[in-house]
C-alpha cells in the first residue's frame, strides 16, 4: 500500500513548516517532505500544505509576495488539477492572494496579534479535510495571527454559503457563533473556507498545534486523518 | 571625508576616562587613529568590558557538574542535559534603547539574544522576558508598554520561536527608565557546538547576513550612561530589527555549522564588527598561543554610501555574523548563505602576529593587539567604592483586622497590575510555534517546553521582586533565586543553572555599588546552596532617569533566569487545581511565621498602607533547598495533582490563582486557616510574602505519603481545605473572610491589567 505523500512548501519566513511535517510524519500511512520555494517539481507529492509563518516577512501584505514565488505557479496547476491543497494561517493568506480561495484576510479587529486556544465549529464535514469530524462538532484548536479577519463581498459570501464552502467558524463552547467568540472580527465568524470544488482549503487556526494531548488538544489531528482516509479510499 | 582629530576631549566625548585614554597612548605608543579610538571606546565601555562589575561577578559560583561552557567563555552558558543534548541559554538587557524607541529597542533585544544562542549552533526553542514599567495609567508609560510588547511580539512571532513566559512588573521607579530583559533558550547536540574563536593562520574571515549601515553606532556607549532629556537625541543609536532576515540567518547559520566548515563564529551585537573580531581573535590567541586578524573593510557589504572605517567598525546593524571558515571551503559557506538569499563575503583572514589590523581604501586604519581590548585582557577593571545607604522607608502601624473589609481588599489586591493576569501581554506573543509548548505563559509557575525525540522537558522562568532587593539587596537577591528555583521545582523540574541580568543605577555612586555588591553576594549564596551555577548573563548599569525629584535610580533589579530539567514529561506539574475533592496542603514555612514585620515588602502593605516596610520578607535558604528536593520527590512519585508557590500577594492570592489561572478548568475551594490570637494576625496570615511555601493539591488517599515525605525533609505540611465547586471560600479561625464565585474572581483577575491600561487618568 503506498503512503500518502505530503509536500510542505517552505517559503523564506515560513515557521510552522517543521510543525506540519512532524504531525504528518506521525500519521499512519503518511510521510512528509519539505519543498523549497525555488523548486518547481511537485510530482513527489499527493497533497500540498502551505504552512504558517511570515513568508518574506509579510512586509508588504500577508502572502502578497509569496504568491509570486516560483513554486506557486506549480501549486496553482496542482490545485486546478483537482488535487488537495491545504493552507494554514499564512498559507490561507497566500491562497487568498493567489486567487485559489475567495475573500481576503485583514488586520484583526483589535489590531493586535492574538495567540490562544479557540473553539471552532465544523460547518461542513463532507470534505476531504473534515470527513473524520462530526457535523457541527465543536473543536479546540489554537490561533496565532495578526491578520485573520476574513472579509468577502456579499455576493461571494452568498456563494460560499450556498456551496457549503464555509468549513470552520469560531464559536463558543456550546457551538454558538457569538460575537464574543469571534477573536478577530471575521465576517460571520468564518475561520476556514474551501474552494468550490472542495479540493483547496484554507484556515487561520493551526490544526498542527492540536495533534497531541500533551500540548492541550488532539482536535486538529482529525483534519490530517481525514486527508489520509480520503487518500486511502481513492487509491483502493 | 575628513575625520575628527583625536584628542583627549574627543576620547571623553566617546565615554573614555582620561586615565583610559592615557593607557591607549601607552599601549599603542602613539596617538590612536579615529577608528582606533572608536574601537577602544566601545570595547572599554561598561557594556562590553564589564569594567565596573567583573571583579564582583567573578565571585559568583560558576562550577557545576553539568556545565559544558562557563560564564564568559562562550556567547551563552551551556549545560549538558543527557541524550547527547545541551541547553544554551542567556538573558540580556535592552533597557536604554527601549526607553527612547520602545518598539525597535525591544525587538532588537529579542533578536540579539536569539543570535547569541544560535551562533553556538543551538536552535532557539523558547524566549522569555522580564519587563518593568512605571504606572500603567501614565500616558508615556502606556506608549512604552505598547511599543515594547509589540516589538517583542512582532520580532519573536515572525522569527518563529515561542515566547513562553516572563514577568511584567510595575513600579514608579521605572517610570523614566523601563527595563526590558530578554532571554533565549536553545538546544544543541554536543558535537555541533560552535565556538567563538578565530584560529588557524590563513583561514578566511567572512561577514554574513545583512548589509552594514549607520544604525546603532555607539549603541554600547549609549547603554553605558544615564538617561536624560538629551537621550531622545540618541534615538539613532537604536538599531532597527528585521526578524525575517534573522529567520533566514538562523537557518543558514545552523546549516553552515552542520557543514563542518565553520572554525569559529560570533554574532554581531553590541559594538558590531569591532567586538566580534577582537573577541574572536583574542580567544584564538588565548587558546592556541597565537592568532590575530586582518580585515579589509572595502569588502563589507554596506547599505549606505561613503561609510567611514570608523562607522563600519562601530555599526550595530542587526542580523549579522562573523565566521572563520576552513581555508579552501569558504565557497561552501557562501553557497549556503546564497541559498537563503543572504550575503556572505570574505573580508579578511586569520593571522599569527597577535594584531587586529584593519584596512580601508588602502590605508591601515587600525592596528591593535586584540588582547588589549577585551575583558580578561587589557580592558580596565575597577573596584568601586561601596557605601550602604538604607532606603528611607517605614513600616506602617497596622490597623486591627476588625477594621479591614477582607472581602473587598482581597479582590482589590487581585486587581493590582502586579498581581493580576498578564494575559493581555502574553496573548500578543506566539506561545506555541514549533509545537513544543506544554505549559505556556501565565498559566503556571514556570513555562515547560518538551524536547521532541526524547521523554524530557525543560522548565524555565525569569523572576525578581526588586522591591525586596531595594529593601535588602542581599536577602532580596537570595529570594529572587529562591523563588525562581521554587517555581521550577513546582513544575516538576530539577533546577539546573542560572543566567542573570543585573539592572542597577550608576556604579560610580557608592550606594548603588553597595546594592550591586550585596545583591551579587546574595545571588551567589543562593546559587551555591541550590547547586545552580551562574552560566553568564549581562550587567546593565546607569538605569537612572532625571525627574522633578532629581536623578532617580531604578530599584536594584537582578533578574534571574533559570532552567530546570524534567526527565519524563508525564511528571510535569502545574499550578492549578485539577479535581473536585482533592485535599489542599500548605507546605513549608510555618503558620506561626506571622510575627510582627511579616508583611515587610508585601504587595499588601504597599497597596493598603502605602508603605514598603523596612526589610525583605523572611527567607531560609536551607529550607528552600529542602522544599525543592521535596517537590522533586513528589513529582517523581506522582503524588501531587498541582503545586503553586506562595509569592506576591501572599497565601490568599496563591490560593485564588490555583483556582482560576487555568481558564479551561477552574475549580473552587473551601479553605479553613487558623490565626494566632492577635489583632493583626489575619492580615499577616493572608498577605505575608514569607518565602519557602507552596500550595499543593493531592488526592485524599495520598495524604499520609505526602505528609511522611514532608517530614523527611523537615517541612511543615498542613491540610487546609478541599478543592471543588464553583466558588472560593476562605475562613480563618471559624470566621468567614472571603467568598466569591470563580467567575467573579476570574473576571477581576483577567481584566484588571487591560482596564488599568485603558483607564482615564
Amino acid at each position: 500500500m503506498s503512503k500518502l505523500r505530503f509536500g510542505i512548501i517552505v517559503f523564506p519566513g515560513s515557521n510552522c513548516d517543521h510543525d506540519a511535517e512532524a504531525v504528518c510524519n506521525a500519521l499512519p500511512n503518511a510521510e512528509a517532505h519539505l519543498i523549497w520555494h525555488k523548486e518547481t517539481d511537485l510530482r513527489q507529492s499527493d497533497m500540498i500544505i502551505l504552512p504558517g509563518g511570515f513568508s518574506y516577512g509579510d512586509y508588504l501584505r500577508t502572502g502578497a509576495i509569496a504568491r509570486f514565488s516560483p513554486v506557486m505557479r506549480e501549486v496553482t496547476k496542482f490545485a486546478n488539477d483537482g488535487r488537495p491543497v491545504l493552507g494554514i494561517c499564512n498559507g490561507f493568506q497566500i491562497l487568498c492572494e493567489a486567487g485559489l480561495l475567495d475573500g481576503a484576510l485583514m488586520r484583526n479587529a483589535n489590531r493586535k496579534f492574538i495567540c490562544k486556544f479557540v473553539t471552532l465549529k465544523v460547518k461542513n464535514n463532507e470534505t476531504i479535510f473534515t470527513s473524520e469530524y462530526e457535523k457541527n462538532a465543536v473543536v479546540r484548536i489554537p490561533i496565532a495571527h495578526g491578520e485573520g479577519n476574513f472579509v468577502a463581498d456579499p455576493d461571494t459570501l452568498t456563494r460560499l454559503k450556498d456551496n457549503g464552502q464555509i468549513v470552520f467558524t469560531y464559536c463558543d463552547a456550546h457551538g454558538n457563533e457569538t460575537p464574543d467568540s469571534n477573536p478577530n472580527g471575521s465576517l460571520e465568524n468564518i475561520a476556514g473556507i474551501c474552494n468550490k470544488s472542495k479540493n483547496v482549503m484554507g484556515l487561520m487556526p493551526h490544526p498542527e498545534r492540536a495533534a497531541e494531548a500533551l500540548l492541550g488538544s488532539c482536535d486538529g489531528k482529525k483534519l490530517f486523518l481525514s486527508l489520509v482516509r480520503s487518500f486511502m479510499l481513492q487509491t483502493h | 571625508m575628513t575625520e575628527p582629530v583625536v584628542t583627549l576631549e574627543l576620547a571623553k566625548k566617546y565615554g573614555l576616562l582620561p586615565e583610559e585614554y592615557n593607557r591607549i597612548l601607552a599601549i599603542l605608543g602613539r596617538t590612536p587613529s579615529h577608528t582606533e579610538l572608536g574601537i577602544f571606546s566601545v570595547m572599554w565601555s561598561e557594556h562590553c568590558s564589564y569594567k565596573n562589575s567583573i571583579a564582583v561577578l567573578k565571585k559568583l559560583p560558576r562550577n557545576g557538574k553539568h556545565l559544558l561552557a562557563k560564564a564568559g567563555e562562550e556567547n551563552a552558558g551551556l549545560i549538558d542535559i543527557g541524550d547527547g543534548l545541551a541547553v544554551a541559554f542567556k538573558i540580556e538587557s535592552h533597557n536604554h534603547p527601549s526607553a527612547v524607541e520602545p518598539y525597535q529597542g525591544a525587538a532588537t533585544g529579542v533578536g540579539g539574544i536569539h543570535r547569541d544562542i544560535f551562533t553556538m549552533g543551538a536552535r532557539p526553542i523558547a524566549a522569555l522576558n522580564s519587563l518593568r514599567f512605571g504606572n500603567p495609567t501614565d500616558q508615556r508609560v502606556r506608549y512604552l508598554i505598547d511599543g515594547v510588547v509589540r516589538g517583542i511580539g512582532d520580532y519573536g512571532n515572525s522569527f518563529g520561536v515561542a515566547t513562553v513566559g516572563g514577568e511584567v512588573y510595575f513600579d514608579k521607579c521605572y517610570q523614566g527608565n523601563p527595563l526590558v530583559n530578554a532571554m533565549s533558550v536553545g538546544i544543541v547536540e554536543h558535537h555541533k557546538v560552535a565556538r567563538a574563536i578565530a584560529k588557524g593562520e590563513g583561514n578566511p574571515v567572512l561577514i554574513v547576513g545583512s548589509a552594514t549601515g549607520r544604525d546603532g553606532i555607539h549603541g554600547a556607549t549609549f547603554a553605558s550612561e544615564e538617561l536624560s532629556e538629551a537621550s531622545e537625541e540618541k534615538r539613532p543609536s537604536v538599531q532597527v530589527g528585521d526578524p525575517f532576515t534573522e529567520k533566514l540567518l538562523l537557518e543558514a547559520t545552523l546549516e553552515a555549522i552542520e557543514s563542518g566548515y565553520v572554525v569559529g563564529i560570533q554574532d554581531m551585537g553590541a559594538a558590531g564588527l569591532t567586538c566580534s573580531s577582537s573577541e574572536m581573535s583574542a580567544k584564538g590567541i588565548e587558546k592556541t598561543g597565537k592568532g590575530g586578524m586582518e580585515l579589509t573593510l572595502d569588502h563589507v557589504p554596506i547599505r549606505e554610501k561613503d561609510m567611514t572605517a570608523y562607522e563600519i567598525m562601530l555599526s550595530e546593524s542587526q542580523e549579522r555574523m562573523l565566521i572563520v571558515a576552513e581555508k579552501g571551503h569558504e565557497q561552501k559557506i557562501i553557497d549556503i548563505f546564497k541559498k537563503w538569499d543572504l550575503n556572505a563575503v570574505v573580508i579578511g583572514k586569520v593571522t599569527s602576529d597577535g594584531k587586529l589590523r584593519v584596512w580601508h581604501h588602502g590605508q591601515l586604519v587600525a592596528d591593535i593587539p586584540p588582547m588589549e581590548l577585551v575583558l580578561g585582557g587589557g580592558a580596565p577593571v575597577y573596584y568601586r567604592d561601596a557605601v550602604e545607604k538604607k532606603p528611607n522607608t517605614t513600616f506602617p502601624t497596622l490597623k486591627p483586622d476588625a477594621e479591614i473589609d477582607f472581602q473587598k481588599e482581597i479582590l482589590s489586591l487581585l486587581s493590582r497590575p502586579n498581581i493580576a493576569s498578564k494575559q493581555w501581554v502574553f496573548e500578543q506573543y506566539d506561545t506555541m510555534v514549533r509545537t513544543n509548548t506544554v505549559v505556556g505563559a501565565g498559566v503556571s509557575d514556570a513555562a515547560v517546553i518538551r524536547l521532541k525525540g526524547t521523554t524530557k522537558a525543560l522548565a524555565m522562568k525569569v523572576d525578581c521582586n526588586s522591591r525586596y532587593v531595594y529593601l535588602n539587596p542581599r536577602k532580596g537577591a537570595q529570594i529572587a533565586v529562591a523563588e525562581c528555583a521554587r517555581n521550577i521545582a513546582c513544575s516538576g523540574a530539577r533546577p539546573l543553572a542560572v543566567t542573570n541580568c543585573l539592572n542597577f543605577g550608576n556604579p560610580y555612586k557608592p550606594d548603588i555599588f553597595f546594592q550591586f555588591q550585596e545583591a551579587a553576594k546574595g545571588m551567589g549564596e543562593a546559587c551555591e546552596k541550590f547547586e545552580t551555577p551562574v552560566t553568564g548573563g549581562n550587567v546593565s548599569f546607569y538605569n537612572e532617569s532625571v525627574t522633578e525629584q532629581g536623578t532617580v535610580a531604578v530599584y536594584p533589579t537582578p533578574t534571574i533566569g533559570m532552567v530546570g530539567l524534567i526527565d519524563d514529561v508525564s511528571k510535569i506539574l502545574m499550578a492549578t487545581f485539577r479535581q473536585d475533592g482533592d485535599t489542599i496542603l500548605l507546605v513549608g514555612g510555618k503558620m506561626s511565621d506571622t510575627s510582627s514585620g511579616a508583611l515587610n515588602g508585601s504587595e499588601f502593605i504597599v497597596a493598603f498602607y502605602g508603605e514598603l516596610g523596612t526589610d525583605a520578607p523572611h527567607v531560609d535558604l536551607d529550607a528552600e533547598k529542602r522544599l525543592q528536593d521535596f517537590l522533586n520527590q513528589l513529582a517523581n512519585q506522582s503524588l501531587a495533582q498541582s503545586a503553586h508557590d506562595v509569592s506576591d500577594g501572599g497565601l490568599v492570592v496563591s490560593l485564588l490563582e490555583c483556582a482560576i489561572m487555568n481558564q479551561t478548568l477552574s475549580l473552587g475551594f473551601d479553605v479553613e486557616l487558623s490565626a494566632q490570637p492577635s489583632e493583626t494576625a489575619i492580615q499577616e496570615l493572608l498577605f505575608a510574602e514569607t518565602q519557602g511555601r507552596v500550595v499543593l493539591s493531592i488526592r485524599p488517599s495520598h495524604i499520609e505519603a505526602v505528609q511522611a515525605l514532608a517530614k523527611e525533609f523537615e517541612l511543615s505540611c498542613d491540610a487546609i481545605g478541599t478543592v471543588g465547586g464553583k466558588a472560593a471560600r476562605l475562613r480563618v479561625s471559624g470566621r468567614e473572610i472571603f467568598s466569591a464565585t470563580i467567575d467573579a474572581i476570574a473576571d477581576v483577575y483577567f481584566n484588571a491589567l487591560e482596564n488599568a491600561l485603558q483607564l482615564e487618568k
